[in-house]
């Protein structure tokens, strides 16, 4: 059994969580400012952002990897910007994949933080700048320690979320080992090589640690549940 | 001196409203506000905070902190805020919600000794009472050595005798820290025991600017005593008609005449007094 479970080759687990993480970490230094501004603005374009926000949850995997496809390959103006300056390539790569996660997973990381900012005693904030506190002093010091299961939610549902990705890593990254075959691009190639064995032990890691994830997600915020899912 | 000039246009719950208030304090001074909710006291306090825009010209002292040029924001105005919901930093034990806006321990030390806190200060907020928390909430107020020190009915969501500990202790900070004070509220009692001098907003303008004295201990009428209340019920005892009036806390029973009868419903505000009234000394 040990000897089993020490021959798979856990490379696209790895690239996948490698993936996750970075997508994640990203988004959430993204998502922190955009999401205080949607929750604190009373804009009339606050509704039209927060359309753009969640295309991603309702467009087809697909459409959205199709856009990102057109815009970096090097016939945009953009990859063909950094393939003169910086001499890289922004498709089918790894680095393609970071840029396509970070729009698909954009509303699962900017969705709960917004809710929970909103869920924040509005006097509070302002019993902060009454105090002589700026904006960044106030969400780092008062805001964020008063929404950790909201904050909680927004990074695991990201990391989990892209995790989960398929359509959009393969329209962009296609399946190259070691640089873009995540481990749901490896389940659907081992599917279409009838390989169920494999297909089976990668599908049932992917439900357990999906389970995984989202038990400790609901266990720690329903002590003190704040903010909210967005699926 | 402060000098204040306010001009806004609000979307009250009648409609379109214009606050429009103009008036000067005394430095030191404990001014309270009240009027009918909706009046516009809340949007007064947020504005002279500088949590509010309007057209307005506000000036402490020599500073101008608001005029048509300029806009101190509500960082840079240095005042004290007590709010009605307490909004103490829940994620911050007491000591640290007074040293987060200043780190004086020295002062966050003796307030606290004022108030009685000093055993609490490291409980975190949820774990105190209403009366507690408000204390707290009033020294970290004082944590800026206001100028100016504004609240928005600080003690409604107490219970009397909590209320009346904490108006001993409002007005103990207001002359040691000697700041300028205006208080939202609506307790006639309470005025009267902390303010000075009272303005009296309605629909946005003031209507009233006088001494509690002069506000509150009406002398309308020839009644030789008189309470405002409401009609809770009118009932029919045999053959008499009783309004239950509520006065303060006090419910009372009122002998109806068939002609009273006939004028009050309930909700209705009305005075009960006596004019035939002879005390008896003895």
């Amino acid at each position: 059994m040990m000897e089993f479970f020490a021959s798979l080759d856990y490379t696209p687990f790895i690239l996948s969580f490698k993936l996750a993480g970075l997508t994640t970490l990203i988004l959430f230094l993204i998502s922190l400012p955009l999401a205080w501004f949607l929750s604190q603005t009373r804009s009339k374009a606050k509704p039209f952002l927060e359309a753009i926000t969640a295309l991603p949850i309702v467009l087809p995997p697909s459409v959205l990897g199709f856009y990102i496809l057109v815009s970096l390959s090097q016939n945009s103006p953009l990859g063909a910007f950094f393939e003169n300056v910086f001499g890289v390539s922004l498709v089918f790569n790894f680095t393609s994949l970071v840029i396509a996660s970070c729009f698909y997973s954009l509303p699962f990381m900017v969705q709960p933080l917004q809710g929970g900012f909103e869920s924040i005693n509005k006097n509070m904030i302002e019993a902060s700048y009454i105090a002589g506190k700026s904006q960044v002093q106030t969400v780092l010091q008062v805001v964020l320690p008063n929404m950790k299961p909201a904050v909680l939610t927004a990074i695991i549902i990201t990391f989990a979320h892209t995790v989960g990705e398929f359509g959009v890593v393969l329209m962009v990254g296609g399946s190259i080992e070691s640089e873009t075959k995540v481990a749901s691009v490896a389940i659907y190639e081992m599917v279409e090589m009838m390989d169920y064995k494999g297909a089976h032990i990668y599908s049932a890691l992917m439900v357990l640690m999906s389970f995984i994830i989202l038990l400790a997600v609901y266990t720690f915020n329903s002590s003190k549940r704040i903010g909210g899912f967005a699926k | 001196m402060i000098y204040v000039d306010i001009k806004k246009q609000l979307h009250g719950t009648k409609g379109l409203m214009d606050l429009d208030v103009n008036f000067e304090i005394e430095d030191g001074q404990f001014l309270a506000l009240s009027g009918l909710s909706g009046s516009g006291k809340t949007t007064l306090l947020r504005i002279l905070a500088g949590l509010e825009d309007s057209v307005s010209t506000i000036k402490v002292g020599e500073e101008i902190w608001q005029d048509k040029n300029t806009m101190l924001r509500v960082q840079e105005r240095g005042i004290g805020f007590v709010f009605q919901d307490y909004a103490l930093f829940e994620n911050m034990s007491v000591e640290k919600n007074l040293l987060y806006v200043n780190k004086d321990k020295k002062l966050a030390q003796k307030l606290l000794e004022l108030t009685d806190l000093t055993e609490l200060k490291k409980r975190k907020p949820s774990t105190l009472s209403g009366g507690q928390k408000q204390r707290v909430s009033l020294c970290r107020a004082m944590m800026n050595r206001p100028k100016l020190l504004l609240m928005d009915e600080p003690l409604s969501a107490l219970d009397p005798a909590m209320r009346r500990k904490l108006q001993n202790e409002i007005l103990a900070l207001h002359k040691e820290f000697g700041t300028t004070t205006i208080m939202v509220s609506h307790d006639p009692a309470e005025i009267y025991k902390l303010a000075e001098r009272v303005v009296v907003l309605e629909n946005g303008k003031v209507i009233s600017d006088a001494t509690p004295q002069d506000t509150i201990v009406k002398h309308t009428g020839s009644q030789k005593f008189s309470f405002e209340g409401e009609v809770i019920d009118i009932v029919k005892v045999d053959v008499i008609w009783v309004a239950i009036i509520a006065i303060g806390q006090q419910l009372v029973e009122v002998v109806l005449s068939a002609g009273e009868r006939k004028e009050l419903s309930i909700g209705k505000k009305v005075k009960v007094g006596t004019k035939a009234f002879l005390p008896i000394i003895g």
